[in-house]
């Protein structure tokens, strides 16, 4: 099994169920087959509910999956301890909430600094540099400079944007080859969201590593993602590259997520009735079919897959790079003879 | 300035408004001479990010300000200054006059009490005269109009999701039927879906209840959707106002330029691995530049632009404060 | 421009003790704003004065039972300022010795409940699954006992000596503190930075000793100086009920000699007073000092 050549993260299969207050098995990822290739950008899109941060803490080894299994670089992880944290060194990751993030105790220095103690990179470094220089080296390629400036400051003293960079810093030092990112802007102003995700995009670009963003803006999947997959409900709906999936998108909830995105031209906006179902009562059949805008405006019925719809179940989507849907409607009209 | 007929009396008139809040290292001026008008049905955005002023703004059209703060100029709401009118006068306006949606409505609800029962309580408060069956008659027609059925009155805030607490919030808005709206980062935190939804709401509401909405935000887009005309605020100072599609598709001020790129368009191949941003932060309003306070972050800065603040001019028919706007 | 600057300044060790220094710089400016505190502070102060430099102050000689050269419970006089004990004794020399006692058996069953709650606390916080949920009832059950039968009990069982007096109320102390630390720990645990330390790469030693630990000793902290007090207090209690080491004089075994001679009934107020103001001062000076101090720790944890 080759690891250079194979890609370096894959989900097959992977479910996680939670068990509710109400003792209902809640099933916030429902099957999803996955695969991240060495130095790409992915993006993962959905709403609350869709699964996506539970998706990326299981990729990452948070979580472990109910049933499927997480593999890197072909192998099963191991969740032992001392596995996790050799696997920590390769795959980062940084979390939603930014501001949080940071413990309000410890210097912006002893943040950063974490990470290279933790895995003792100030004896291993290449270039024999000392943990003050890795710090000072992973602030600055954060863009953060001049670095010791920014040394002996509390997070409490640094704008949203800053504290977000020195999180990427944080996980940067530990030179990764892969890094999530959870909504990395969400919470920023608009005027700084260009930087950060410039920042995510030089990640990949000038240091190699890939990069997975898990995010609900369509739109910073268009800056900066190679390629997409959309997710509703514990299940990726839809997935490929992010041109084929934002310009030609197959499935019907892309269509409508796409066509609200604030504009003052361009498509009709479909806004959906209702909101995303709870996780623990997913709808019989295809998950999305009770607020489907094809079945409401009579498509489905007329192309004779309406009770498909509401009855058969659809496939976990496979991992390859085809531009593909799990939708019943699609799937008949992408093998139906044209004209 | 503005496209409002003079005859109709504005539900909101900000003139020449500063505010100041005295802290213990000096004067913070967080709101340096507004001005802003808004006609009944009208809908006006007001853009600017964390930093700028607006809601030190927004806080002071129902005097609402924290104790200490100094306000300036002129704040009329249905024709009256709340900022000196009488404490009497001041508690009929609120909420029945003007109402505020505030930013970060999720967290804004009592944790212990019933949905039902926090709409109800302005209704109460202001018409005292009521019997209970005719509150919770309002409090239903109120939620149904927020798009909610009117079961939900018995739930607890923790059983909604954030699209039905800001629908709550909303509604709480509506409750005395005020003529005046004001919506404070309305969709922040939303999921795109259910910001849909919840700007077709105001849209909606708007139209039926014929009020006046003035929405805050720092997405450019969700108020060029929305709105009729949009002012954009930096540093305490309204920097560039127009139509909604004036400013979003031709922006005059580069901070404004640099708002609308900041959410591209999705098929524009030109911002494929091109994200667009500004350098550094917003400014401390404790220590603001010498002369045009966006200047540290402009690319279109020039050694003139340091020397003043430039004044609000009108360039191609609307106000704009850059002494390059215009320019090819 | 990515270079890697040659030479920086500050080593780890520089940048961890300069935080230290801030910090303790900026509590000690917090705390001088409350004027309780400092009153309480100095009072505090004053006593450990008197308890370290007793030796300056009052002959040992005077605790001697056979040298003693006053009269019997007289009255204070010149020679003796609060008077004499029914062994001929000067109260003063009694009170400044046993300040001694009271104070280190205060402390010292401080520390130990101190220890014994934060582990306790932390342990049964930051783990999940039955030993968390073991530990947990075991704190609720002591909490729960009343202190007296139980000191009184262990006492008897261990003997009557300064260490065992220690020992007990050190193991009927720790449970109020084990409940505060592990509340504290509960929340903090679900802190994103917390996560964030696993997903470097933490141990659960690491979270805890790294992140949970450090955010919950200024709780600690200032929940130590009111245990002290009551440490204090019970200390008093079990000389007075006659547990305490028979061979030392503390303010307790002053008031339990004071009853036993009927002191109350004779009226030799100057035998019971002192003593019982004393414990009340100092008592009075931790609880003014830990106020203080909770209420300087207590923004600073929520602060964003």
């Amino acid at each position: 099994m080759s690891s250079e050549t194979g890609p370096l993260l894959e989900a097959r299969g992977v479910a996680v169920e939670f068990v509710t207050r109400g003792g209902h098995a809640a099933r916030a990822l429902d099957g999803v087959d996955l695969s991240v290739p060495r130095g790409e950008v992915l993006a993962i899109v959905g709403e609350s509910g869709s699964g996506k941060t539970t998706l990326a803490r299981t990729l990452l080894g948070l979580e472990k999956p109910t049933r499927g299994e997480v593999l890197f670089e072909g192998r099963p992880l191991d969740y032992s301890v001392r596995a996790m944290r050799a696997y920590r060194r390769r795959v980062q990751m940084v979390l939603q909430d930014a501001a949080g993030s940071l413990n309000p105790r410890q210097t912006v220095y002893e943040s950063v600094a974490e990470g290279i103690r933790l895995h003792r990179l100030d004896r291993t470094d290449e270039q024999g540099r000392s943990e003050a220089e890795q710090v000072a080296a992973a602030l600055s390629e954060a863009g953060l400079r001049p670095p010791e400036r920014l040394f002996l400051r509390y997070p409490h003293e640094l704008s949203g944007g800053q504290k977000q960079r020195v999180l990427i810093a944080g996980a940067l030092a530990l030179r990764p080859e892969l890094v999530l990112a959870d909504e990395p802007v969400s919470s920023l102003d608009a005027s700084i969201r260009g930087e950060i995700l410039a920042l995510l995009l030089r990640l990949r670009q000038e240091l190699g590593m890939g990069v997975v963003v898990v995010t609900h803006d369509l739109g910073l999947a268009w800056n900066i993602a190679d390629r997409i997959a959309v997710m509703y409900l514990g299940r990726v709906v839809e997935c490929g590259t992010t041109e084929e999936v934002l310009t030609a998108p197959k499935h019907p909830y892309t269509k409508a997520l796409l066509s609200v995105v604030p504009e003052i031209e361009d498509l009709e906006p479909v806004v959906l009735t209702g909101e995303v179902p709870d996780p623990s009562r997913i709808p019989f059949g295809c998950r999305f079919h009770p607020r489907c805008p094809a079945r409401a405006d009579g498509t489905t019925e007329r192309a004779g897959v309406d009770e498909a719809c509401r009855l058969e179940p659809l496939e976990v989507l496979p991992a390859t790079g085809e531009h593909r849907a799990a939708c019943h409607l699609d799937r008949v009209l992408s093998t139906a003879p044209p004209g | 300035m503005s496209a409002v007929s003079e005859e109709v009396e504005p539900l909101l008139a900000l003139r020449g408004v500063s505010v100041t809040y005295h802290t213990a290292e000096g004067p913070l001026p967080a709101v340096r001479g507004v001005d802003l008008t808004l006609a009944p049905g009208e809908v006006v955005g007001l853009a600017g990010e964390s930093g700028c002023g607006k809601s030190t703004l927004v806080s002071t059209v129902l005097r609402l300000q924290p104790t200490g703060a100094e306000v300036d100029g002129e704040v009329l709401v249905l024709g009256q200054d709340v900022q000196t009118i009488s404490w009497g006068k001041l508690r009929a306006l609120r909420w029945a006059g003007a109402s505020i949606v505030f930013q970060g409505a999720l967290h804004s609800l009592n944790p212990v009490q019933r949905i039902g029962r926090q709409i109800a309580e302005p209704i109460t408060l202001h018409e005292p005269e009521l019997r209970p069956e005719q509150v919770q008659r309002r409090v239903d027609e109120l939620l149904e109009q927020v798009g909610l059925s009117a079961s939900r009155a018995r739930s607890y805030p923790h059983q909604l999701s954030g699209g039905q607490k800001q629908r709550v919030m909303i509604a709480m808005a509506l409750a005395c039927r005020p003529q005046l709206i004001v919506a404070d980062e309305p969709t922040t935190a939303l999921d795109v879906m259910v910001q849909a939804q919840i700007l077709d709401l105001l849209r909606d509401l708007v139209r039926d209840l014929d009020v006046g909405l003035l929405i805050i935000s720092h997405d450019l887009s969700v108020l060029a959707d929305v709105c009729d005309r949009v002012l954009v605020m930096y540093a305490g100072r309204i920097v560039e106002a127009g139509t909604a599609g004036e400013v979003f598709v031709e922006p005059l001020h580069p901070y404004t330029a640099a708002l609308s790129g900041a959410f591209p368009r999705i098929g524009d191949p030109a911002a494929r691995y091109a994200p667009a941003g500004l350098a550094g932060d917003p400014p401390d309003p404790r220590s603001l530049p010498e002369g045009c306070s966006f200047a540290p972050r402009c690319s279109r800065a020039v050694d003139r632009c340091t020397h003043a603040e430039p004044p609000l001019v009108e360039v191609h028919g609307r106000p704009v404060a850059c002494i390059r706007a215009g320019e090819s | 421009m990515t270079a890697t600057p040659t030479a920086v300044q500050l080593t780890p060790g520089q940048v961890a003790r300069r935080r230290r220094a801030q910090a303790a710089r900026r509590t000690w400016a917090g705390f001088r704003s409350h004027r309780s505190g400092l009153f309480g502070l100095a009072l505090l102060l004053f006593f450990v004065l008197v308890a370290l430099l007793a030796p300056l102050l009052a002959d040992s000689e005077g605790l001697e039972v056979t040298k003693a050269t006053g009269g019997v419970l007289q009255p204070p006089s010149s020679g003796y300022p609060l008077g004499t004990d029914e062994n001929g004794r000067s109260i003063l020399t009694l009170l400044i010795w046993g300040s001694r006692i009271s104070l280190f058996v205060g402390m010292l069953a401080t520390l130990i409940s101190m220890i014994i709650g934060t582990l306790i606390g932390l342990a049964s916080g930051f783990f999940e699954g039955w030993p968390a949920r073991l530990l947990f009832r075991v704190t609720e059950w002591f909490l729960v006992i009343p202190f007296v039968p139980l000191a009184i009990v262990l006492a008897t069982v261990l003997g009557r000596s300064l260490i065992n007096i220690v020992i007990v109320i050190g193991i009927t102390g720790w449970a109020g503190t084990a409940m505060l630390i592990r509340s504290q720990t509960l929340s903090i645990k679900e802190r994103p930075y917390v996560e964030r330390a696993r997903v470097l790469g933490a141990g659960r030693w690491h979270q805890m000793s790294r992140h949970i630990l450090p955010n919950v000793m200024p709780m600690v902290f200032a929940n130590t100086t009111l245990t002290v007090a009551l440490a204090i207090l019970a200390e008093t209690t079990l000389s007075f009920l006659g547990l305490g080491d028979p061979t030392r004089v503390s303010w307790g075994s002053m008031l339990e000699d004071a009853f036993a001679v009927g002191a109350m009934t004779t009226g030799a107020w100057w035998y019971i007073v002192p003593p019982g103001v004393c414990v009340v001062l100092v008592v009075l000076a931790f609880t003014l000092v830990g106020q203080a101090l909770e209420e300087v720790f207590n923004p600073r944890l929520r602060e964003r």
